[in-house]
């Protein structure tokens, strides 16, 4: 080829067509995969919330994480789910898409001052209610979000925690069975006060054999994301504590 | 070896020992180090990187005569970015699953030294049957330090291969525990990896003195 590759112009011009068709077939890509990807992640969704109220497909050793198959999970979400509902101040209405609600907006919202569109979710599973809690925080690369389910009493029936970055094999094991599991029967109040769960470390309970502490093991090397974790709990029950207030004294 | 000519054999073993990226060129190191807490992290690693290092070493090649050579490395990382999230997108739409694990490795990827230092030194300069060869070879001799890094920190500093718990388990205390073995905590950490990728280079370097650089 006689072009000059070094001269401005052709410098200039390359760069111009290189974005345009690199900008093109990105867009491209991402358009026509969208449907996809959003109906994958409404699955998420609906996975993670049937999750953390103990809705999966776990065996009962301690294994891997097992949802509730993609092809079933619409079905078992109505099924188990009985009412969504979204607080905003002192309202409260029902509303069937609350699940699709993006926590992070809301909680921006709430930090400017303003009331937020709080979405929370009332499942039933062998007569027993449980109150799943969204939550959203940040870890030591990213975010971090998942779901907390309580009964009547505030008393965790399940968790379950994802994030966009943490670092595999360290702070990305929250999203493990045996960090999860451990959760479970915890509880977020500390006599009258809402104090969620902390995740410490050197607690002398590596089994999680005490419940009522408000505490448990903490990952080793994953020490931000564990503490990112903790406040993210203490968050979201803080800005669920008016409506858990009430469930409390309904009881 | 009938399909490959001897000099192309030699790209892909190259790499795997006594002109390896991470032990020998020293690059790559910080996702040696990030992500090899635990073998199974390591694998998507090294399966990731060859696929973006085979396939951009390709593009690249092809484009090496019209790339002006100001702007090239921009647009070495143009083509690095713009693959690593096409697969990114195909994979959310249809392996949501896999695309999940994969997530925090496409930053690491774009990022990693040994891709632009291959497009660099490699494609920029060869056709694009021998730079898909050189870029399977470097890969496959990152992934195997990964692998060997992935399998020490794992087995040492969480007791367990991919997940399973082949030492026993640390808190019944069976297995290899009831003898009051206690995993390293240090093995977790990234730290650890250095020093591991210290003692390959060490056993590597005195078994073929050839590889030691005079000062």
């Amino acid at each position: 080829m006689a072009v000059n590759t070094d001269s401005n112009t052709y410098t200039v011009a390359f760069a111009a067509v290189m974005v345009v068709i690199v900008g093109s077939v990105l867009a491209f890509a991402a358009s026509s995969l969208k449907d996809r990807i959003s109906e994958n992640e409404k699955f998420e969704k609906q996975q993670n919330i049937l999750y953390a109220m103990g809705v999966s497909e776990n065996g009962d050793d301690e294994g891997s994480v097992n949802f509730v198959p993609t092809d079933k999970v619409e079905a078992e979400f109505t099924k188990y789910i009985k009412e969504q509902i979204v607080i905003e101040g002192d309202k409260v209405t029902k509303n069937d898409a609350a699940y699709l609600i993006d926590l992070k907006k809301e909680i921006a919202i709430s930090k400017k001052g303003e009331t937020p569109k709080l979405p929370l979710f009332i499942g039933e599973k062998d007569g027993k209610k449980s109150y799943v809690i969204p939550m959203y925080g940040k870890g030591l690369w990213d975010a971090i979000w998942g779901f907390i389910s309580v009964d009547e009493n505030l008393v965790v029936q399940g968790v379950y925690f994802d994030h966009k970055g943490e670092t595999p094999g360290l702070g990305a094991n929250i999203k493990q069975r045996y960090f999860m599991d451990d959760f479970k029967g915890e509880l977020i109040l500390s006599g009258d006060s809402f104090v969620g769960i902390k995740v410490a470390k050197g607690n002398n309970d590596p089994v999680n054999k005490i419940k009522d502490d408000n505490e448990v093991d903490a990952l080793a090397g994953a020490t931000i994301t564990g503490n990112g974790v903790s406040a993210m709990i203490k968050e979201s029950v803080n800005l669920y504590k008016p409506y858990l207030e009430t469930i409390r004294a309904k009881k | 070896m009938g399909l490959l000519s001897k000099k192309d054999t030699n790209l892909i073993l190259d790499p795997l020992a006594d002109n390896n990226p991470i032990t020998i060129q020293v690059l790559g190191i910080c996702s040696a180090l990030a992500i090899t807490a635990e073998l199974k992290a390591s694998i998507v690693m090294a399966v990731s990187v060859m696929f973006v290092l085979g396939m951009g070493n390709v593009v690249i090649s092809l484009m090496r005569n019209i790339i002006p050579s100001k702007i090239r490395i921009i647009v070495q990382l143009i083509v690095v970015a713009t693959l690593v999230i096409i697969v990114d997108q195909v994979l959310k739409a249809f392996a949501y699953e896999l695309s999940k694990t994969l997530s925090v490795f496409v930053g690491l990827i774009i990022t990693n030294c040994i891709i632009m230092g291959r497009f660099e030194a490699f494609a920029l300069a060869n056709k694009p049957w021998r730079s898909f060869l050189d870029g399977i070879g470097n890969s496959l001799g990152y992934g195997i330090i990964l692998v060997i890094i992935g399998f020490f920190r794992e087995l040492l500093g969480s007791g367990t291969l991919f997940g399973y718990k082949v030492l026993g388990d640390p808190v019944n205390k069976t297995g290899l525990y009831a003898t009051g073995y206690e995993n390293n905590g240090f093995m977790i950490i990234p730290p650890a990896a250095l020093i591991v990728v210290g003692i390959i280079i060490w056993v590597q370097r005195s078994r073929n003195p050839a590889l030691v650089e005079e000062n």
